[in-house]
């Protein structure tokens, strides 16, 4: 990516990263060769529909892969406090590993009722996290417990902090979460799909928090969406992903307002967009997204594209259009021609 | 269109749903869920109604006890028809039969909708059969003809429902409801579980449908910008009441519920030149067994005074505003127009 | 802070290389269909199940053409005799062929095991279907019943059934459905009580189609599924219960071979210790058969569970 911007701000680079599912005697290359860095106190929002690979990248950064998945090629680095640290080359399980997980990097996961055990206090699972990673002693967890609920927006925090998750409504929990997230001033937050689950009103909460979040304490976040609402909100920087690729990144100006590449084009016209009314004009994009099993030759996004062409029956590099905005297609010259 | 006919096709009147909370050794009925609590509304012939609200509003739960699907536990369906009006809750399964076919419903959830036991002819042949569409040649014929409708290949009628993405078991949920000539069509948000580049072929599907059949159609949805652009009026629905109703523009540009200009103001918009300032509601909903005294959306709303803590508003027109925006707030002239800047 | 994984191919490492190697060649098609069987046959433990259990289903059946003997001719000129050429597994104490008895008890027993289990399972899913579908009071009636034949101890039900009716066959398995019809009916109350809210159930509702074939020929096949696995589970069940039974003297009548019968002549001390050819070869048997339809039944459901690796 750009190189305009000072390094030290990088908080994880991803180089060239692939990662292939083996269920079913197949091989699925849910993520093939996928590069992007993401600074301190910046939102990296990573957009693109189901089975696009964009939870496998993130859980590739955690180690999080199922049994039946590995990381083949790239590497993931992360700059931990001790310096450079290669995530790809850690033992899954290791202490290493499991120091940096839901430490120096957390994660928020999509569905706030699965993600929280019914059988222990909401106070007793964010406790358990700080006892893990910090040296502090009880009656400060508790205290710091206490006080992350309160800043995420908890009321009596005092009382919830000894309630089971139950108690707790959906969007609470969803704090609660990022609350056990953030209680050990992790450097790198991956939210994947926070709010799908949650209705807009507390959607709308849980990013006020993790906007005041990224202010106050300067986390990366990476946000993985397919909501382009989201990510016109959220963002500082893009990643579309379309069939395992990241098709075209770059700060959310660029991407939003001069997509390059045909796919996040087609995406932006095809959503109705609040404000616009009744008479908006919506585009369809043709046809449906390929089995992974059975991909088409070349660009994946060729049989559905407009712009496509003989060239298309390749795969083509990512090419820099500016410091910050990369696009992966022949044709982006057509798509939106340079000023 | 013909003329007529009246022109509301559908008149719900004071409908109410509550759904029993059984407790104890004898499983009595000890509470009850009031998932759809006092409903009018009106459904012109030929539009597209939307009905907005989040998780738990009773927006479902109002399309379902449309149908039957759901025991509504008073008030009035009434459907109108060439035979006049008839109260659909008062009929016997039997007397009900025949407007079965007049309303028809969509399900969200396209990987439940279709039986993953059997291919899609055989799963759907008992309706055919029911509904006397001949012999299997021809059923088979009138399946054939629904998949071209829906932009899928006929020879698709013998595949199994595992066979097809998201977007293609949405369109063979849509041929399913339409194979019964349907009038008014249910759709329980037929888009939401689909991905965004298969939601607008969904959506223009439908929109092509309602022109060439005269479809009428309640659409009933969480997301915002799809009824803006979907819809001609949208009914905005909270723990089990609709609090505002009015033309799509309307409700857009002159939004007169606080509760209405929250959820417009919490929708993250895909337009950079848009950004509009959050209305963060506090708390959350509040649960239906025990909803709120007086207006429901009191204890989150900035406005609240003690008249909305004690009495519960009345749906009624405005009289700054036109006839056919109905809002229930006390406090809609005060207040004014809720902008969203 | 380098503690880097040293580099080293497990067996897991070496079979993925060798699909992406395949796949890449572009060897691999989708075959979706037979996922479930291709699973199945690709467990060892199923097969060898499958293998075992038609040994022993054959040799019962083709008894006549295995052994001369008739297993319930007497001869007093051969009482006891060891295991010999002419008597593979010896006689017992009347002079029976012991390898015949197996054998054509084999047929008895296979038949009280799999057609109990069978029929308890025919009516535990006739009536959980139904009753989940419809829910209400008829719903409600049949859970407790079926909790208080859950609750009621087997052997008391046996022994009132035997001291009233007499032992025989028919009853014995009776008495297996009526103890067997209620996990099944069970198992299917609620997996159709989830099936039930799918959206293509409600669908067929909104059509008004009837209820009996909604749930019968809709809904019903969706339940099948955990229900083979129940039976060939129950099957083994019954099959040792009536070993168990017989042992005591209150499961077939005496007269009649069944492996259950043979093992009842173990029950003398003299027999138990010095004619070992007359018990162990039965145990062994009903152990391998039990055996083998455990290993079918947990092939069956793991090749039925989509979250199993395979």
């Amino acid at each position: 990516m750009g190189t305009a911007q000072s390094e030290a701000d990088v908080v994880v680079s991803v180089e060239g990263l692939r990662t292939y599912f083996y269920n079913d005697n197949r091989c699925n290359k849910a993520v093939d060769d996928v590069s992007f860095e993401i600074r301190s106190g910046k939102t990296l929002c990573v957009v693109g529909e189901s089975g696009c690979g964009k939870s496998v990248t993130a859980s590739s950064i955690m180690q999080l892969l199922p049994r039946l998945a590995r990381i083949e090629e790239g590497s993931i680095t992360f700059n931990a406090q001790s310096g450079a640290l290669r995530i790809d080359k850690l033992d899954r399980n290791g202490r290493a590993m499991r120091n940096i997980r839901g430490g120096e990097i957390a994660m928020i996961f999509q569905d706030p009722m699965k993600s929280l055990n019914p059988v222990y206090t909401v106070g007793f699972q964010i406790a358990e996290n700080l006892k893990y990673h910090t040296r502090l002693a009880s009656r400060a967890i508790r205290e710091l417990t206490i006080e992350m609920l309160g800043k995420m927006g908890i009321p009596l925090p005092e009382k919830r902090v000894d309630q089971y998750p139950h108690e707790f409504s959906g969007g609470m929990r969803q704090r609660a979460m990022i609350a056990m997230a953030m209680a050990c001033n992790p450097r790198l937050l991956i939210a994947d799909e926070p709010t799908t689950a949650l209705d807009v009103t507390i959607q709308a909460q849980i990013f006020e928090t993790m906007l005041k979040l990224k202010a106050e304490h300067g986390t990366a976040i990476m946000l993985i969406t397919h909501d382009m609402g989201v990510v016109a909100e959220l963002a500082d920087e893009v990643a579309v992903m379309y069939m395992g690729k990241i098709v075209e990144g770059g700060t959310v100006e660029e991407v939003l307002r001069t997509p390059r590449h045909p796919y996040t084009k087609a995406l932006l016209a095809s959503i109705p967009v609040l404000g616009r009314g009744r008479n908006q004009q919506i585009e369809p994009i043709r046809g449906s997204t390929p089995d992974p099993y059975d991909r088409p030759v070349g660009c994946q996004f060729a049989p559905r594209c407009d712009y496509a062409g003989e060239k298309c029956a390749v795969m083509p590099d990512e090419e820099y259009v500016s410091f910050t905005h990369r696009v992966r297609c022949w044709k982006h010259q057509e798509v939106a021609p340079d000023e | 269109m013909n003329d007529q006919l009246p022109e509301n096709i559908l008149e719900l009147r004071g409908l109410k749903t509550h759904y029993p909370i059984r407790g104890g050794v004898f499983r009595r009925t000890v509470d009850s869920i009031k998932a759809v609590d006092g409903v009018d509304l009106s459904v012109r012939r030929g539009e597209v109604l939307g009905l907005v609200g989040e998780s738990g509003c009773g927006k479902s739960t109002l399309g379902k006890s449309i149908l039957r699907l759901a025991l509504s536990t008073a008030g009035e369906i009434v459907f109108s028809s060439e035979n006049g009006e008839v109260d659909l809750r008062q009929l016997t399964r039997a007397e009900l039969f025949p407007y079965r076919r007049r309303l028809q419903i969509i399900f969200q959830d396209p990987h439940s909708s279709l039986n993953p036991a059997f291919t899609i002819f055989t799963a759907f042949d008992d309706v055919l059969k029911r509904y006397g569409y001949g012999d299997k040649e021809a059923r088979r014929a009138v399946l054939g003809d629904l998949f071209e409708a829906v932009n899928m290949p006929r020879h698709y009628i013998d595949r199994y429902p595992h066979e097809f993405s998201g977007g293609q078991r949405q369109r063979i949920g849509i041929a399913r409801a339409l194979a019964v000539d349907p009038e008014l069509i249910v759709c329980d948000e037929p888009v939401s579980a689909l991905d965004a580049s298969i939601q607008a072929q969904v959506l223009k599907l439908l929109q092509n449908l309602r022109q060439e059949r005269n479809l009428t159609y309640i659409f009933i949805t969480h997301d915002l910008s799809v009824t803006e652009y979907f819809c001609d009026r949208i009914a905005v629905m909270y723990l089990g009441k609709i609090v505002e109703i009015a033309k799509s523009e309307e409700i857009f540009g002159t939004t007169l519920h606080p509760y209405t200009q929250a959820l417009i103001s919490a929708i993250p918009v895909a337009d950079l030149d848009r950004k509009s300032k959050r209305i963060v509601l506090e708390g959350d909903v509040p649960s239906p067994v025990s909803p709120p005294s007086g207006c429901a959306f009191h204890p989150r709303c900035r406005f609240a005074t003690d008249i909305c803590r004690q009495q519960t508003p009345k749906l009624q027109p405005s009289k700054d505003y036109p006839k056919d925006h109905l809002v229930a707030c006390h406090r809609v002239e005060e207040l004014g127009v809720l902008g969203h800047a | 802070m380098n503690q880097h994984a040293p580099v080293r191919k497990s067996r897991l490492d070496r079979s993925f290389d060798r699909i992406r190697a395949l796949e890449e060649a572009g060897a691999l098609s989708s075959r979706v269909h037979n996922r479930s069987l291709r699973k199945f046959l690709s467990n060892p433990l199923a097969s060898a199940g499958v293998i075992m259990f038609l040994i022993i289903l054959l040799t019962a059946i083709f008894a006549p053409l295995i052994v001369p003997y008739d297993p319930l001719k007497i001869d007093l000129r051969a009482l006891l005799q060891p295991p010999s050429a002419e008597h593979w597994l010896g006689t017992d104490k009347v002079g029976r062929d012991v390898f015949a008895r197996i054998l054509y008890g084999g047929r008895i027993s296979i038949f009280i095991g799999l057609g109990s289990a069978v029929a308890a399972g025919v009516l535990g899913v006739a009536i959980g279907c139904i009753s989940a579908y419809k829910r209400g009071w008829l719903d409600a009636v049949v859970l407790r019943v079926s909790e208080v034949f859950i609750a009621f101890p087997q052997i008391i039900l046996v022994l009132l059934l035997v001291s009233i009716l007499g032992q025989s066959l028919i009853n014995l398995l009776l008495i297996f459905i009526a103890t067997g019809w209620a996990p099944m009916y069970r198992m299917v109350r609620a997996r159709v009580l989830s099936l039930r809210e799918e959206e293509y159930v409600q669908a067929l509702e909104a059509f008004g189609i009837s209820t009996p074939v909604i749930a019968y020929k809709h809904i019903l096949p969706n339940a099948l599924g955990p229900v083979t696995v129940q039976i060939t589970l129950s099957t083994a069940a019954f099959i040792l219960a009536e070993a168990g039974l017989s042992f005591l003297g209150l499961g077939v009548p005496l007269q009649i071979p069944t492996w259950g019968n043979i093992l009842n002549a173990a029950n003398d001390m003299r027999i138990l210790e010095q004619n070992w050819w007359i018990w162990l070869p039965v145990g062994l048997v009903i152990s391998a058969f039990v055996l083998a339809v455990n290993f079918i039944g947990d092939g069956l459901r793991d090749s039925s569970d989509p979250t199993q690796q395979g």
